[in-house]
């Protein structure tokens, strides 16, 4: 998987918890929370979502690496690859 | 050998709050029965027919209503959490409302889902308290009102920090208790912040069909997240073992077990589910409990002069009393709801006119009566209670009244617990409200009323709260 496919998951993600978000000009390098209203309750949404449709698990100490777009490439990408090896 | 049905949660009770958790559990993948006892949905916001037609029982109006594109606040946070389109709930706002106290309502602040509309009403009719009035609001719009940790300080002393009028005081609480408080004569400042933006600061509105839409757009959420729900089939006993509920026993004395129990029912009603607590020790229920009366018009009530007050608070005293009453109804303040008098859009509307009165009551005044008594004082209470309400509105004789009524029904405190289960008919449930939804036993939790957060989107907040913060937030 590459980092920008791992960014199109997580806003497809966000799309779905979030429809009422304009996410066309989202940047990469800037904080989520900072662009868009999005509060602890969507982060926690962004998480289980990744659990039940990618089985990506991402333990509570780690939340703060989905801050932006890109840290989220840089965190979920090697997940991603680790779990694609295994099957 | 063990073969009780295990579920990861048990949820008591398939009111607004209880589908709310289901629906949340259910989409991530938990596996998840709803108990209830009644063979409809809704608990306290429910519906029912009667001789062809469709009565709402709880639900005046949604409140918490904001705007597509405002965020931020629980409706939209409700959305988000349970993946519903706003556009699914069809809402319609409110056209105005009124807060009215005197004898015949002689101050009356009017408020729509513009707060500018209420803010400029009362510089107007308190020009001594609107300095004072717009730093309250200040302060309830930068309280945190959802922190789960957070200790009670009483609504009373606060708002008087910043308003001297007793009158501007109690024309705030009024409606603000009326929508949600189950304790008397003060609230918690938490719960009045919660109240006060759900009905100032955001707004009323509802579908047209009322409130069998949001009840008809949960339950196909949960449906479609593979929620099971068993219906007529409420949960009798809890085992508890070694601190934790073991066992449900249903009420047609199946077992089953679930890693987690959410109840929704009330924590007196699921502290006795446990057992019975030593005397003296018991958690102490409500005692704050409604009448209300329900007339079916056979024309719009703007034809009879009533077009325009969607709900209007009536207060008719020198000072506003919310307590349980000596005598089976409080007639002298109470709140008034015209359903047809939502903006609905054009050519649509209700087929009916409706005009519903509710006021404060006393359960053991109506609990123990024979049938046939309790038949008549229904009657003698629904002429009085018509009365008491009407000083409010514009004049209209009572043959005029009588002629448009084509079908009346009432309920009381004792229909209140015959169909919810709640103890002395306390609708707003116990006085005491338990934020992070804990029990003795570590793996039941409560949702919903005694959980404490209020009003329909409050209640479905809770049950989106607790599901979060108990189960899914673990893991």
């Amino acid at each position: 998987m590459t980092k920008e496919d791992c960014k199109q998951v997580v806003l497809d993600i966000i799309a779905d918890i979030a429809p009422d978000e304009d996410l066309k000009n989202v940047k990469a390098e800037i904080r989520l929370r900072d662009q868009l209203q999005l509060d602890s309750m969507d982060f926690l949404d962004i998480v289980m979502e990744l659990r039940k449709r990618h089985g990506i698990e991402v333990p509570e100490a780690d939340y703060q690496q989905l801050a932006s777009l890109d840290s989220c490439a840089e965190y979920l990408t090697p997940k991603f690859d680790a779990l694609a090896a295994k099957s | 050998m063990n073969t009780r049905s295990h579920y990861d949660v048990a949820i008591i009770g398939a009111g607004m709050s209880g589908l709310a958790a289901g629906i949340r559990l259910a989409h991530f993948g938990k596996k998840v029965c709803i108990f209830e006892r009644h063979n409809a949905v809704g608990g306290l916001n429910s519906f029912y027919s009667l001789d062809g037609r469709k009565f709402d029982v709880g639900l005046h109006a949604l409140t918490n209503f904001v705007r597509p594109g405002v965020k931020g606040t629980p409706l939209t946070k409700l959305l988000r959490q349970l993946r519903i389109d706003r556009d699914e709930f069809g809402l319609c706002e409110q056209k105005q409302s009124r807060v009215a106290f005197g004898p015949a309502g002689e101050t009356s602040l009017r408020f729509t889902n513009d707060f500018a509309v209420f803010e400029s009403e009362v510089a107007r009719q308190f020009p001594t308290q609107i300095d004072g009035f717009r730093r309250l609001v200040e302060r309830i719009k930068t309280y945190d009102d959802v922190s789960l940790e957070i200790a009670p300080i009483s609504a009373r002393t606060v708002v008087r920090s910043f308003l001297d009028d007793p009158l501007l005081e109690d024309m705030l609480f009024c409606p603000v208790m009326y929508y949600g408080s189950a304790q008397e004569h003060d609230m918690e400042f938490g719960q009045f912040v919660i109240m006060f933006k759900a009905l100032f600061l955001e707004g009323f509105a509802r579908p047209l069909e009322g409130v069998r839409v949001i009840l008809r757009v949960l339950l196909e959420k949960y449906r479609q997240a593979g929620g099971e729900r068993r219906m007529k089939c409420g949960v009798r006993k809890i085992i508890a073992r070694a601190g934790r509920a073991d066992v449900l026993v249903l009420d047609t004395g199946e077992e089953i077990q679930a890693t987690h129990v959410i109840s929704s029912i009330g924590a007196p009603e699921t502290e006795r589910l446990v057992g019975v607590p030593p005397a003296g020790t018991e958690l102490e229920a409500g005692r704050l409990t409604f009448v209300e009366t329900i007339s079916i018009l056979n024309q719009q009530p703007a034809a009879l002069g009533w077009g325009s007050d969607t709900i209007v608070f009536f207060n008719d005293s020198s000072r506003f009393d919310y307590a349980c009453p000596a005598a089976p109804v409080d007639l002298r303040s109470g709140v008034i709801c015209i359903p047809n008098n939502f903006d609905y859009g054009p050519n649509r509307s209700l087929p009916e006119g409706i005009f519903r009165v509710t006021c404060l009551a006393r359960y053991d005044r109506w609990a123990p009566l024979p049938d046939d008594v309790y038949h008549n004082e229904k009657s003698r209470w629904y002429a009085d209670v018509q009365r008491s309400a009407r000083r409010f509105l514009p004049a209209l004789s009572d043959g005029a009244l009588a002629s448009a009524t084509v079908a009346t029904d009432m309920f009381t405190p004792r229909t209140i617990t015959k169909f919810t289960g709640h103890i002395g008919g306390a609708i707003y449930g116990a006085p005491v409200k338990h934020r992070q939804g804990r029990t003795p036993l570590e793996n039941l939790y409560l949702c919903g009323t005694d959980q404490g957060f209020l009003g329909i989107i409050g209640a479905m907040l809770s049950g989106i709260s607790m599901a979060n913060y108990h189960i899914l937030q673990k893991g």
